[in-house]
C-alpha cells in the first residue's frame, strides 16, 4: 500500500510527460509533413538545424 | 535538373510552361504579408515526390535574391516561399527551369486544419486517460479490495475528469447543439451515457462501492474519437488534394488604361468597358468582345467543343476560354459577377438540391438507435424499480444498459470502412470527397457521361502519322514545338528523327500556323489555304480536303489528320459498367456527328448532342424523376451544374476548377477504368458497412438482455465493448483483401508505369 503512494504518481507523471511531449510535437507542426520528413533524412546538409 | 523531374519531353514543356507563368502581379495578389516587407507565397507543385526534388527546389529557390527561405511540404505537394521587397523574385520561372510546374494557390486554402489537431489532441488525452484507468481497473478486477480499491477508484476519477472535459467536450457540444435544435444524433446517447456513468461511478466511489465505470466511460470516448478522427482525415485529405491541383480560372488580368498605362487588376475589380490584354496562354477572365488581334481559342472548357476556334476582332468570348496562339485585346462586356463562369456557379448552386437531402447511413441508423437505447435504459430502470424498489440497484443496471449499448462499434464501423475504401481508391489515383459520396455511388443505376474531356481526352491526336514520311514528320515536329496550339502539341510528340535540316527563324501567325526557314526553303505548318500558297488548294489532290498541312516553298509535302482520341480504357470501362448493371447515356455540347462516332466506338446506345449547360441539368433531373439514381461523369465548366445536379459525380483531374469542386470523386490518371473501380469499391464498402451495422446490432441483442437482467459488471462491459470494436475493425480491413484481388491488368500496369518514371536516372 505504501509503495502505491509514490508508484502511482510516478506512473501518472511519466505518462503525462509522454502526453505533453506528443502535444508539443503536434503543436510545433511535426506531423504536418510526415512523408517529407521521411525523405528529408536522405538529404545531405550542414550539421546545423534549420531555422 | 533533378533526378526525377519529368524526362524527355521536358524541353517542350518548359517552353510551354514559360508562356503560362503567372505574372508577378498575379503572384503578389496571391501572397500574404508576414509583416514588414516580408511576404509568403504558397505554390502547388504536383511533380514533387522525393528527397532529391526537395533538395533541388529548396536550394535553387534559397539562392535567389531576396528569398529568405523555401520549404517543401511533400505530403501536400506545396512549396512555401518567404521573400522580401516589392519585386517578386522569379521563383516560378526557376521552378520551371528545374522541371516543375508550379501553380498559385487559392488564398482560402491557407491555414492549418484546426479541427484535425483538436481531434488528435482529444484522441491523445482520451488514450492516455483510458490506458491509465484501465491499468488501475485491472488491479481492481483481479481482486483489490477495501482501501486499495477505493484509492484506485479515486485516482481513476481524477484522471477521468480532464479526459471528459477535454475529449468529451467534442461530443457534449455536438449533442447540446442537436438537442437545442430539437434533433437527435449519435452524440446524444454518447454524452448521456458517458456523463451518467461518470456520475454513478463517483457516487459508488464515495460510498465505497465494488464497481465503478470510469474505464468504460473513458475508453468509449477513446474508441469513438478514433472513428471520428479517421472520418475527418479522409474528407480533409481529399479536399486539400483537389484544391492543390492546377487552377484554371483567371485570377486577374492586365488592364489597358486610357493613358496607355498597364495595370494588373483582380477579376473582381474588372468592370464592363475596360480593355484587357490577354497574352497567348492566358485565360480570359470575364466575358468580352475582341477589339484587336487574332488568335486560336481553346473553348473546350466552356462549350465542350474540342477543336480550337479561330477568332478575329469583333467576336465575343466567354470567361474561362484559353487563348492559344496570339495576343488579344478584349473589351470587357460584363463584370466578373455577370460572366459565364458565375452563371455556372449559380446554376450549380440551384442544382445542388438533389444531393442535399441525402442522409448518411450512420445518421439514419443513429436516428433510430438513440431513442431505442434511451427507452431500453428507462424501461430497465422502471422495471427494476417496480420489482425491487431499490433505486440504487435500478439505476446501476440502467446505466449498465446505457453503456453496453453505446454505439462504439457503430461509431467506428462506418468511418473505418470508408477510410479503408478511400485509401484503396487513393492508391489507384481516385480521390473521394467524403464518405457519403461512396454511399451514394453504391446506389446508382444510371451513368451519364460527358463526351469531350471525359470519354475522350479533349486533345487532338495525330491519326495518320504512319503514312507521313519520317523526315517530313520530324520537320513538322520541330516547328510545332514552338507553338501551344493543340494540333502543334500533337505533332510535336513525334519529334526524334535526326536527319532534318535545322530551323532558322520560326514565327507563329495566329489563326494560320507556323512559318520557318530551313536550308534555304520556307516551310509552313498550318491551314491548307495559307500554307500551300502555290498549290491549288480547292481541296483536290492526293492529300485530301482541308485540314492542316506542311508545305515547302508553298508546295504541300504532308497533311495531317487529327482526331480527339478516346480516353484510355474507355471501352473497357463501359463494358465493366454494363456488367455492373448500370445503364449508360452520353450528354454533350458537341455536334451530333461527333457524338455518334464516339457513341458507336464505345457501344453507348443513347446520347443527346448539342446541349447547353442547363439542358444537361434538365436531362439529369428527368432521369431522377423517373426514379433513377444518376452518376454524372464530366469535366468541363459546362458540366459543372450537371455534376451538382446528379446523385453523385466523378470528374477527371483535368477538369475545370469548379468542376472538380462540384464532383464527389476526382480521378488523377488517364484511364476511365477509375469509374467502374470506384463503383466497385463503393459497393463493397457499402456491403461491409451494412455488415458492420448488423454486427453491432447482433452484439446489442446479445449484450442488452444480459445487462437488463443485471449481470453486467464493469469487467464484462469492457470486454464486450472492445470485442465488438475489434470485430468491426477486422471486418473493415477485409476490404483491402477484396479489392487487391480484383485489381489486375490496366491499373497495375499504370502503377508500374508511374513507378518506372519515378526511378532516379
Amino acid at each position: 500500500m505504501t509503495t502505491l503512494v509514490y508508484l502511482i504518481p510516478a506512473a501518472l507523471f511519466l505518462g503525462a510527460l509522454g502526453l505533453s511531449g506528443f502535444l508539443w510535437a503536434l503543436r510545433s507542426g511535426q506531423y504536418e509533413d510526415l512523408h517529407g520528413a521521411a525523405e528529408r533524412i536522405l538529404i545531405d546538409r550542414d550539421d546545423k538545424p534549420e531555422r | 535538373m533533378s533526378c526525377c523531374a519529368p524526362g524527355a519531353e521536358m524541353a517542350l514543356d518548359v517552353a510551354g510552361a514559360a508562356s503560362v507563368l503567372p505574372s508577378s502581379q498575379e503572384i503578389k495578389l496571391a501572397s500574404r504579408s508576414l509583416g514588414g516587407d516580408l511576404y509568403q507565397t504558397d505554390l502547388s507543385v504536383p511533380a514533387v515526390h522525393c528527397a532529391a526534388c526537395i533538395r533541388a527546389i529548396e536550394t535553387a529557390l534559397g539562392k535567389l535574391d531576396r528569398v529568405e527561405g523555401a520549404r517543401v511540404n511533400l505530403s501536400t505537394k506545396r512549396v512555401s516561399v518567404r521573400w522580401r521587397g516589392d519585386e517578386v523574385p522569379p521563383f516560378v520561372a526557376t521552378l520551371g527551369r528545374l522541371g516543375y510546374d508550379a501553380h498559385l494557390f487559392e488564398p482560402e486554402a491557407y491555414g492549418k486544419d484546426k479541427t484535425l489537431s483538436e481531434l488528435i489532441r482529444a484522441v491523445a488525452v482520451a488514450g492516455f486517460a483510458a490506458g491509465n484507468i484501465m491499468l488501475l481497473s485491472v488491479s481492481v478486477w483481479s481482486g483489490a479490495a477495501g482501501a486499495t480499491r477505493d484509492l484506485f477508484h479515486w485516482v481513476s476519477a481524477l484522471i477521468a475528469i480532464p479526459a471528459l472535459a477535454f475529449a468529451g467536450g467534442i461530443f457534449f457540444r455536438s449533442a447540446w447543439n442537436a438537442l437545442r435544435h430539437g434533433r437527435m444524433n449519435m452524440d446524444v446517447p454518447i454524452a448521456v451515457g458517458v456523463s451518467l456513468a461518470y456520475a454513478m461511478s463517483l457516487y459508488e466511489t464515495i460510498n465505497h462501492g465494488d464497481h465503478a465505470y470510469f474505464d468504460a466511460s473513458v475508453s468509449l470516448l477513446f474508441f469513438l474519437l478514433i472513428g471520428r478522427t479517421l472520418d475527418h482525415v479522409m474528407r480533409e485529405r481529399a479536399r486539400t488534394a483537389v484544391k492543390g491541383l492546377s487552377q484554371l480560372a483567371a485570377r486577374g488580368a492586365m488592364v489597358l488604361r486610357g493613358d496607355g498605362a498597364h495595370d494588373y487588376l483582380p477579376v473582381g475589380e474588372i468592370e464592363p468597358g475596360m480593355q484587357l490584354l490577354i497574352a497567348a496562354g492566358e485565360r480570359i477572365p470575364v466575358d468580352g468582345k475582341i477589339i484587336r488581334g487574332s488568335s486560336d481559342l481553346d473553348c473546350s472548357l466552356v462549350s465542350g467543343e474540342s477543336t480550337p476556334r479561330t477568332v478575329a476582332s469583333g467576336e465575343a468570348v466567354q470567361a474561362g476560354i484559353l487563348n492559344l496562339t496570339g495576343p488579344l485585346t478584349v473589351q470587357a462586356t460584363a463584370a466578373a459577377k455577370d460572366s459565364f463562369l458565375e452563371e455556372m456557379v449559380r446554376l450549380m448552386e440551384a442544382a445542388e438540391g438533389g444531393r442535399a437531402h441525402y442522409r448518411r447511413i450512420a445518421d439514419r441508423v443513429s436516428a433510430l438507435y438513440a431513442p431505442v437505447v434511451h427507452l431500453a435504459a428507462f424501461v430497465t430502470f422502471a422495471g427494476w424499480m417496480a420489482a425491487t424498489g431499490d433505486w440504487h440497484r435500478a439505476m446501476t443496471i440502467a446505466i449498465a444498459v446505457l453503456i453496453i449499448t453505446c454505439p462504439c462499434a457503430l461509431g467506428l464501423a462506418v468511418p473505418i470502412v470508408q477510410v479503408v475504401a478511400a485509401r484503396r481508391l487513393f492508391e489507384s489515383g481516385i480521390m473521394v470527397k467524403d464518405g457519403s459520396a461512396m454511399e451514394r455511388l453504391a446506389a446508382i443505376d444510371t451513368a451519364v457521361f460527358d463526351k469531350t474531356g471525359t470519354l475522350t481526352l479533349g486533345q487532338p491526336h495525330l491519326v495518320n502519322a504512319p503514312s507521313i514520311k519520317p523526315a517530313m514528320l520530324a520537320i513538322a515536329a520541330d516547328m510545332a514545338a514552338h507553338s501551344r496550339h493543340p494540333f502543334s502539341r500533337a505533332i510535336a510528340g513525334f519529334a526524334g528523327f535526326a536527319g532534318q535540316p535545322k530551323l532558322e527563324s520560326v514565327s507563329e501567325h495566329p489563326g494560320f500556323g507556323i512559318e520557318a526557314t530551313a536550308a534555304g526553303s520556307t516551310w509552313r505548318l498550318g491551314r491548307r489555304g495559307w500554307a500551300g500558297w502555290r498549290a491549288r488548294t480547292g481541296g483536290e489532290g492526293k492529300h485530301g480536303y482541308g485540314g492542316t498541312v506542311l508545305t515547302k516553298d508553298g508546295i504541300i509535302v504532308a497533311s495531317f489528320v487529327f482526331e480527339d482520341a478516346l480516353r484510355a480504357d474507355a471501352r473497357a470501362a463501359i463494358v465493366q459498367l454494363n456488367d455492373a448493371r448500370v445503364s449508360m447515356e452520353m450528354l454533350s455540347g458537341d455536334t451530333a456527328a461527333a457524338c455518334a462516332d464516339v457513341a458507336k466506338a464505345l457501344g453507348i446506345d443513347r446520347f443527346v448532342p448539342v446541349l447547353v449547360p442547363s439542358g444537361k441539368v434538365e436531362c439529369i433531373e428527368a432521369l431522377a424523376r423517373a426514379g433513377h439514381k444518376v452518376l454524372m461523369v464530366g469535366d468541363g465548366l459546362n458540366d459543372t451544374p450537371a455534376l451538382s445536379a446528379a446523385h453523385v459525380s466523378i470528374a477527371p483531374a483535368t477538369a475545370a476548377d469548379i468542376g472538380r469542386n462540384a464532383a464527389d470523386f476526382v480521378f488523377l490518371r488517364e484511364s476511365l477504368l477509375a469509374v467502374p473501380l470506384a463503383l466497385d469499391v463503393s459497393r463493397k464498402a457499402g456491403r461491409l458497412i451494412r455488415q458492420n451495422i448488423a454486427i453491432a446490432i447482433v452484439y446489442n441483442t446479445i449484450a442488452v438482455p444480459i445487462a437488463i437482467l443485471g449481470h453486467v459488471t464493469p469487467l464484462i462491459a469492457a470486454i464486450a465493448m472492445s470485442a465488438s470494436s475489434l470485430l468491426v475493425i477486422g471486418n473493415a480491413l477485409r476490404l483491402q483483401g477484396f479489392v487487391l484481388a480484383e485489381v489486375t491488368g490496366a491499373p497495375s500496369a499504370t502503377r508500374a508505369g508511374i513507378r518506372a518514371s519515378v526511378q532516379p536516372s
